[in-house]
């Protein structure tokens, strides 16, 4: 039963790439990511065999807590859990719970995260090559470790389907997520920093973690190699009990999500309220421009990208005060205009098949295209306008103004007008109405990347005459340059739209 | 097993002088890489007729009900609506076509009041007449309750109705409706036909794709066979059932009914 549940998920994955080549393709950047990733860390743990053994211990059990951890938060944030094998399909063959479970863990462990994992845990048996019995201790050690991240990945998810299938916490938690991965770069800093100066923090905290069920399996080679036996017999115990524990709390919670489908209805509405669609203009542009600010809010697929603005000045601030340099700011205003301009160039791809009703109702293309760049015109004006002058505040830069100003709202208006094209000509795979817009479809990423860097090529060569005049008046110092770098940005974009 | 051999199509009679087909297509074809979907499909649906097409599933329904009305290019043939070719003047026939597709997502993320609102005002009507119709559909329709739910949380039945009402909003004089009853409760279905019913009876024509053979028989007056992208048979329901139920002709026509031997096992005694 456990083979033919293994033989499932393989025949799936290999049918699902079947379908389409650029799946191959998204799956083989995907795994070539990993793979540079996994060999940095497989050579990494290869080397700290020479190295002294409480630093190769501090590693290893700092590293593997992480990724315990790492596999109990990613699912739930990110709800992007590999579902291939959900074991609400199997309710109608009697399969014994024993050995479903055995089969969904050890299924966990096909594909890349799972592979990328046992191959550095198994690698730390390199790390402890220094008896054989710390080699060997090493090898449980990884064994229990990877087999507990799969495991409480299982129960994590068990326990939150039901709450992850309401539609609301999906929406909310797939923009909460966003926000670290924003704020990564300055806390990666932060960490970095702080590395050095707690050098001798780290291996208490090591040693703390390692008697804790995320640390423990880790542990246990270390121990042996300094010749702490009764440590090591402790460790190997937590992390055993820990890995039965969670065995059994996932069963109790499949058991029970079995016989209880998620209840994913709310309540009753009595309409009424027309919001934005009663406030604009009756009219076809206004109607898609009312429709695409309501999903601006409402779909986390739009909404994920709006969250990164607020955060951006928050990243630039932070490197500047850092470095003690701000010149980064300057680039403020015009990226901004850029992400704003160019979120909308999957726009009918994010509509997926619901533009039909777009196509049966006969508008014409311009008052789609319009209303759709009007929606996006309506917040990222302002941001750019409030960035612009914010820098000019910010550095007391106000000779400066003008080009900023210049180069952004060209950027903006030039960016919609493009991508108000890319968006009709080219429609790529994106996540689906209603899924987190972490849920990369495989495929994507080769797809998204031809697409948008050749848009982003062709906005380039676009901006060049803003961009011209920018250096120009850096070089000459004078200001009167700037004043004419206004006035292309909305005549390309409308160029832009006309031709869309 | 042999599958019994179809009669002879019998072709509709071209359109009765006098009467102007409401949609009349010539030559339909479609190819999806390697598969032929639609074969050349000729039709003339007569103005005011609550006419069916029914097909085995993959007989090619949607794929040609699509391109009659607009929404997937067909590689040959045309499709005329009261006089206007689809393809050359997508955006007078589209006027003219009120359509609800099946299998097409709705913007669901707007409450089921505000996507009725937007396909009104996407087809450029007034605010006014717009926010009239919208409150008679959603009471027609008992959806008046859930009018402020968002789409995305309505049941498939809902759903179901909800794209009705922005296929009627805008007062059309063909409806193009795939498979529109559904997951359909049996009350809004006896509501959603009258609706049709009355329809027609002011001068409307309807166009239904359909499974249920009991149900075509019963409601509607003409009735088109497609299977395998080609059509087996179309004309009066009555021409084309022949004294028989409708649903023993269509197996007759399509083939492919197994007999119920074999799978001895499965009896329990």
């Amino acid at each position: 039963m456990v083979a033919h549940l293994l033989k499932l998920k393989l025949a799936l994955l290999r049918n699902g790439l079947r379908r389409s080549p650029w799946q191959l393709v998204g799956m083989a950047f995907a795994g070539l990511y990993a793979l540079g990733l996994v060999v940095t860390l497989v050579v990494a743990l290869v080397l700290l065999r020479t190295a002294p053994q409480d630093v190769a211990y501090t590693a290893v059990v700092l590293g593997g807590s992480a990724a315990i951890l790492g596999w109990g938060i990613v699912p739930v944030v990110a709800s992007a859990t590999d579902m291939t094998l959900d074991p609400a399909r199997f309710t109608t063959f009697a399969i014994p719970m024993k050995q479903m479970l055995a089969g969904l863990a050890l299924g966990g462990l096909i594909g890349i995260p799972g592979l990328a994992t046992s191959l550095v845990a198994l690698s730390t048996v390199a790390t402890w090559w220094r008896g054989f019995l710390p080699a060997l201790a090493a090898a449980a050690g990884a064994v229990l470790g990877v087999l507990t991240c799969v495991v409480l990945a299982k129960v994590v998810t068990t326990a939150t389907a039901s709450l992850a299938s309401s539609r609301r916490f999906k929406d909310v938690s797939a923009i909460a997520f966003m926000v670290p991965l924003v704020l990564m770069g300055p806390i990666v800093a932060g960490i970095g920093q702080g590395i050095p100066a707690s050098t001798g923090f780290l291996p208490v905290f090591a040693q703390t973690l390692s008697w804790t069920p995320l640390g423990a399996p880790w542990a246990i080679s270390g121990e042996v190699a300094a010749g702490r036996p009764g440590s090591a017999v402790l460790k190997l115990l937590i992390s055993a009990a820990t890995l039965a524990v969670l065995a059994w709390a996932w069963k109790v919670l499949l058991e029970r999500a079995l016989v209880t489908p998620p209840y994913a209805g709310s309540g009753k509405r009595k309409g009424g309220r027309l919001g934005l669609l009663g406030l604009l203009p009756a009219v076809p542009a206004g109607a898609v421009m009312a429709r695409s600010l309501t999903y601006w809010f409402r779909d986390p697929r739009y909404s994920g990208s709006l969250v990164v603005i607020p955060l951006l000045p928050v990243a630039l601030v932070f490197q500047g005060v850092q470095t003690g340099d701000f010149t980064s700011l300057a680039f403020l205003a015009p990226l901004s205009a850029f992400i704003l301009a160019w979120s909308i160039s999957a726009d009918v791809s994010y509509d997926n098949t619901a533009f039909a009703l777009h196509l049966a109702s006969g508008i014409r293309g311009v008052a789609d295209r319009l209303g759709r760049a009007l929606a996006c015109l309506a917040f990222a004006l302002p941001v750019v306008l409030v960035f612009a002058v914010g820098y000019s505040m910010f550095t007391g830069d106000w000779a400066g103004l003008p080009g900023q100003l210049g180069l952004s709202l060209g950027i903006l208006f030039t960016g919609l007008g493009l991508s108000s094209v890319v968006s009709a000509r080219y429609t790529v795979a994106v996540p689906l109405p209603g899924e987190s817009p972490f849920k990369k479809p495989p495929g994507n990423v080769g797809q998204t990347l031809a697409v948008q860097f050749g848009g982003l090529v062709v906005l380039m060569v676009l901006v060049l005459p803003e961009v011209a005049l920018l250096v120009a008046q850096l070089v000459t110092g004078s200001p009167s340059w700037a004043g004419s770098i206004l006035p292309p940005g909305p005549a390309l974009a409308s160029g832009c739209l006309w031709r869309a | 097993m042999t599958a019994p051999i179809p009669d002879p199509p019998l072709y509709d009679q071209p359109a009765r002088a006098g009467i102007p087909a409401a949609l009349s297509i010539r030559g339909l074809a479609k190819r999806f890489g390697g598969k032929i979907a639609v074969d050349g499909i000729s039709l003339e649906v007569p103005a005011g007729s609550f006419y069916a097409i029914v097909g085995p599933n993959g007989a090619g329904k949607t794929t040609t009900l699509s391109m009659a009305t607009g929404l997937l290019r067909p590689d040959f043939g045309t499709a005329v609506v009261h006089g206007v070719d689809v393809w050359r003047q997508p955006l007078e026939a589209k006027k003219l076509m009120g359509i609800l597709p099946d299998g097409v997502r709705l913007f669901d993320r707007l409450t089921g009041e505000q996507l009725i609102t937007y396909a009104g005002l996407l087809r450029g009507m007034d605010k006014d007449v717009v926010a009239g119709r919208v409150a008679d559909l959603l009471a027609a329709l008992d959806l008046q309750n859930d009018a402020g739910t968002l789409v995305v949380d309505y049941s498939a039945g809902m759903t179901k109705k909800i794209a009705l009402a922005s296929a009627l909003i805008h007062a059309p004089r063909l409806l193009v409706l795939d498979e529109p009853f559904e997951a359909v409760d049996p009350v809004s279905a006896a509501n959603i036909r009258s609706i049709l019913d009355s329809y027609v009876a002011s001068g409307g024509t309807v166009i239904v794709s359909s499974h249920v053979m009991d149900l075509v028989q019963r409601m509607c007056d003409h009735v088109a066979v497609v299977a395998g992208g080609r059509l087996l048979a179309a004309g009066t329901v009555d021409d084309v059932r022949g004294g028989a139920s409708l649903e023993d002709r269509f197996v007759q026509l399509v083939g492919g009914r197994s007999h119920t031997e074999g799978l001895e096992w499965l009896r329990t005694s």
